[in-house]
């Protein structure tokens, strides 16, 4: 039989029995292969459709916008200690007074002043008035050397003491800000000196709190009392 | 027997008549070829079905494969879903986008502890900006009230209520420190949580199942559970809204700070950033090495919470000088 079998198999295939498995198995792989591609292209979509998460934009400019400093309005103006008919304070500018009065330079704390300058706080070190106004030009400021600073430019008087604010100022470590961290899609705005310090009393106020939410914090932080156990489920927001 | 096998082969191929075959040889030959067409019937067999899947159906309904990824058409119509769900539940009209990451984009944060002081409105800002459940005023930023010389972030009391700073205290904001190697993403029995490529970790709300692995997970306590379907009338919603930041959520899912990635990835600052009035927030790309984030790392004194449980945070804590 045995022979009988072989002798079928050589007349129909004339290859010997190891040619013939290594062909049959490389027709059954590429046939597969072939049949599994073909129903994938008829199924899915192709390559180019895959999506993908990475941005198409093309690359932009850095720096394309600028950094801008708010500057205060201009003219240094006092308090007058009355209040408009909407309860605003009155402020007025030094220079309505000081066009044509010629400042006390024996002035130098806030004690000595009358008139206008009744109630100004002031805690600013041991400076005085002249230190940094101008008895020249009341709308301008005074650096150290005597030289007129613009109003405009209250940053740089600032800054001839408050030099590792300006500091991490300039490398935004110090100062509010608003607008884009990236520069090349939109412009920052940022905070000068004055926008956040009272020049007079430069310490940042005290705040009260006015938003808490309602958080499984709330308890008071005693890990020692097990009236924590109780209120499980509710605070757990 | 098997001396006799090259002799066979040469036999052939001068087409002598062959000799006597050993039997041995052709059993073992013939069984391979049996073996072999049994293969290949059964090959057959079993890929007959993928020739006869009928028109209408896709190979993947037909595999059941329902977990494919989605084409841009496919988000968008999803996009529109969700909008339109917004419209019919809250009454307002918003746009639901999805942002990719900015490649090349590692984002960080850093706080000045010296200048926070406590005021919350950071806190306030995220419940605005991020459409939060106002029913608890929900919001990502934790404002913690520190003992001057501890840094435990557990002894830190939220509950504080009078006028900051206290003398002898100071306060640490704890939100997602989005870390390098984050627990919370780690724990998600279905990945609904998971690292963008700069570096954010997102939520998929719609994934989400609820289970809250990972707010067991995340030791900063950053993770935020929606109880209840948030509450928020149609005047106060944020219509400007992201698939993986401040949409809609539905209750039952978790929630976290995504550094505002709709604002973010626009480039603009954060929200809880800009609302801060002390100016003690600094956000930024980790990989500009001449950002203010960078300049920080190098040059004040940084630390990251928790640092001995190697979470690796994108997010800093400084003092100055």
């Amino acid at each position: 039989m045995a022979h009988k079998f072989q002798q079928y198999v050589k007349g129909r295939f004339p290859r010997t029995g190891s040619t013939l498995i290594f062909l049959t198995v490389a027709i059954a792989i590429i046939a597969a292969i072939m049949l599994g591609l073909s129903t994938y292209w008829r199924n899915s979509p192709s390559l180019k459709d895959i999506p993908t998460r990475v941005s198409d934009e093309p690359p932009v400019l850095r720096e394309k916008f600028s950094v801008n400093i708010r500057k205060p309005e201009s003219g240094p103006k006092v308090h007058t200690g009355l209040v408009d008919s909407q309860g605003k304070p009155v402020t007025v500018a030094c220079q309505t007074c000081h066009s044509t009065r010629k400042p006390n330079s024996e002035n130098k704390i806030v004690d000595d002043l009358n008139e206008f300058h009744v109630g100004l706080k002031f805690s600013h070190g041991n400076l005085s008035c002249l230190s940094c106004h101008n008895d020249e030009d009341y709308d301008s400021l005074k650096l150290a050397d005597q030289s007129r600073v613009e109003y405009t430019e209250v940053m740089t008087l600032c800054s001839q003491c408050h030099g590792t604010q300006r500091r991490d100022f300039d490398h935004g470590a110090h100062g509010g800000m608003n607008g884009y961290w990236d520069l090349s899609r939109g412009p920052r705005t940022r905070n000068n000196c004055v926008d956040c310090h009272d020049p007079h009393v430069p310490k940042f106020p005290h705040m009260q709190p006015t938003f808490k939410p309602r958080d499984r914090f709330l308890t008071p932080s005693d890990h020692s009392t097990t009236s924590q156990s109780n209120s499980g489920h509710s605070d757990a927001r | 027997m098997r001396d006799n096998e090259p002799e066979t082969t040469k036999s052939s191929k001068s087409s002598t008549p062959l000799p006597v075959l050993d039997s041995g040889s052709t059993r073992r030959t013939a069984l391979k070829g049996a073996a072999v067409a049994l293969g290949l019937a059964a090959f057959g067999k079993a890929v007959w079905p993928l020739i006869s899947i009928p028109e209408n159906v896709s190979l993947d309904e037909f595999l059941q494969q329902h977990y494919k990824e989605l084409s841009p058409e496919d988000k968008q119509k999803v996009f529109a879903r969700l909008a339109a769900e917004t419209q019919e539940t809250y009454g307002a009209q918003v746009t639901i986008s999805d942002a990719p990451a900015i490649p090349g984009v590692k984002f960080a944060y850093a706080i000045n502890l010296s200048k926070c002081n406590g005021n919350g409105k950071c806190m306030e800002a995220c419940n605005l900006e991020n459409n939060h459940h106002r029913g608890v005023d929900q919001s990502y930023i934790r404002v913690l009230e520190m003992t001057k010389g501890s840094f435990d972030m557990e002894k830190g009391n939220t509950t504080f209520n009078h006028t900051v700073p206290q003398e002898d205290k100071y306060y640490m904001p704890v939100q997602c420190q989005q870390c390098d190697n984050p627990p919370c993403v780690t724990v998600c029995p279905v990945e609904a949580t998971w690292k963008e490529d700069d570096g954010i970790i997102v939520v998929d709300y719609n994934w989400c199942i609820g289970c809250r692995y990972c707010e067991a997970a995340c030791p900063y306590h950053a993770r935020r559970f929606n109880w209840e379907q948030p509450e928020i009338t149609a005047e106060e919603i944020n219509p400007d809204q992201g698939y993986l930041s401040n949409r809609m959520r539905p209750a039952g899912t978790m929630e976290k700070c995504h550094f505002c990635l709709h604002r973010t990835r626009a480039g603009r600052l954060p929200a809880c950033l800009e609302a801060c009035p002390t100016g003690a927030r600094v956000f930024g790309d980790l990989n500009d090495p001449n950002s203010d984030i960078n300049w920080i790392l190098q040059n004040k004194r940084v630390f990251v919470l928790k640092e001995e449980l190697g979470t690796k945070p994108s997010f800093f804590y400084f003092f100055d000088s």
